[in-house]
């Protein structure tokens, strides 16, 4: 399979969340927006570690070959601390104005 | 086209078409269940790239942990169709626009570069437990032991926002 597939794909997916954080004001979608844009990256640094494992680079020290894995690895790791965080501070603010509608958080306009 | 070719094709449409489901469905619920579908399609992707560990640990950690707290926070709000703030018609159309064109600009750069390199499928031994835990014990056994730290103090941080706020209660009261 070609590079560029996967390099469209996952830009297509990386587009769509973006979309998806402009045109919603629900702060749960917003966030699941971001998650889908980890995941976009997340695919596309796998394609590229397999596009790597092809080059004659990589046969010479195999015992780097799964950098980039490790690296999506991490990003889990993180992106999973970082939803615990996020929902925590949603149902607060849910908590307090009991919307999750991202308008309603202004009070810093004026 | 041969076999892999097709499977591709169509994993990604699948991806694609949940993609744009879960931003346009109205009831928040149905956008959790369909980025649970993303995600899986997005785990069929790593077995056919032959990132067997990243597969299973996408469902587990993604769609399994990840999504059930969603899920459950959606459920906890009572969220529903009718609940749900609808922006304005002309920014929505705003919004399309201006992150199609960026679709289409980034994607026509991509495409128009003459040089190409092919992608290792369905082979390949570094996406497999043994050579990815033998390199993250390894060489990034620090960043490992840090991330427990991490994900320690986001706990922590998570029951502090969570818990209720008394003071301030007992202020509203008075």
């Amino acid at each position: 399979m070609d590079i560029k597939a996967y390099i469209a794909l996952s830009l297509s997916l990386f587009i769509i969340g973006i979309i998806g954080v402009l045109i919603r004001r629900n702060a749960i979608i917003i966030f699941m927006c971001i998650e889908l844009m980890l995941n976009a990256v997340n695919l596309l640094l796998v394609a590229f570690s397999k596009m790597h494992a092809l080059s004659p680079v990589a046969k010479a020290s195999l015992d780097y070959a799964s950098d980039a894995q490790i690296f999506v690895f991490f990003i889990m790791v993180v992106a999973a601390a970082e939803v615990t965080v996020g929902l925590a501070i949603i149902v607060m603010m849910y908590r307090n104005v009991h919307t999750v509608d991202v308008n309603f958080l202004n009070r810093l306009k004026n | 086209m041969n076999f892999t070719t097709l499977v591709f094709i169509i994993l990604s449409l699948l991806t694609v078409v949940s993609a744009v489901m879960m931003i346009a469905s109205k009831s928040p619920v149905h956008s959790v269940l369909w980025l649970i579908v993303v995600f899986f399609t997005i785990s069929g992707h790593y077995i056919m790239l032959n990132a067997q560990f990243l597969a299973i640990v996408n469902i587990i950690v993604y769609a399994g942990a990840i999504m059930v707290l969603f899920l459950f926070v959606v459920m906890l709000m009572n969220l529903n169709a009718d609940s749900e703030p609808i922006k304005n018609y002309r920014i929505q159309l705003i919004g399309i626009i201006s992150g199609g064109v960026l679709l289409l600009i980034l994607l026509s750069s991509v495409m128009s570069i003459d040089k190409s390199q092919l992608v290792e499928m369905k082979v390949g031994d570094e996406g497999l437990i043994k050579s990815l835990g033998m390199n993250l014990f390894k060489n990034y056994l620090l960043p490992f032991e840090i991330s427990s730290v991490l994900f320690l103090s986001a706990m922590i941080g998570a029951v502090v926002i969570g818990k209720k706020d008394e003071e301030a209660e007992n202020k509203k009261v008075n």
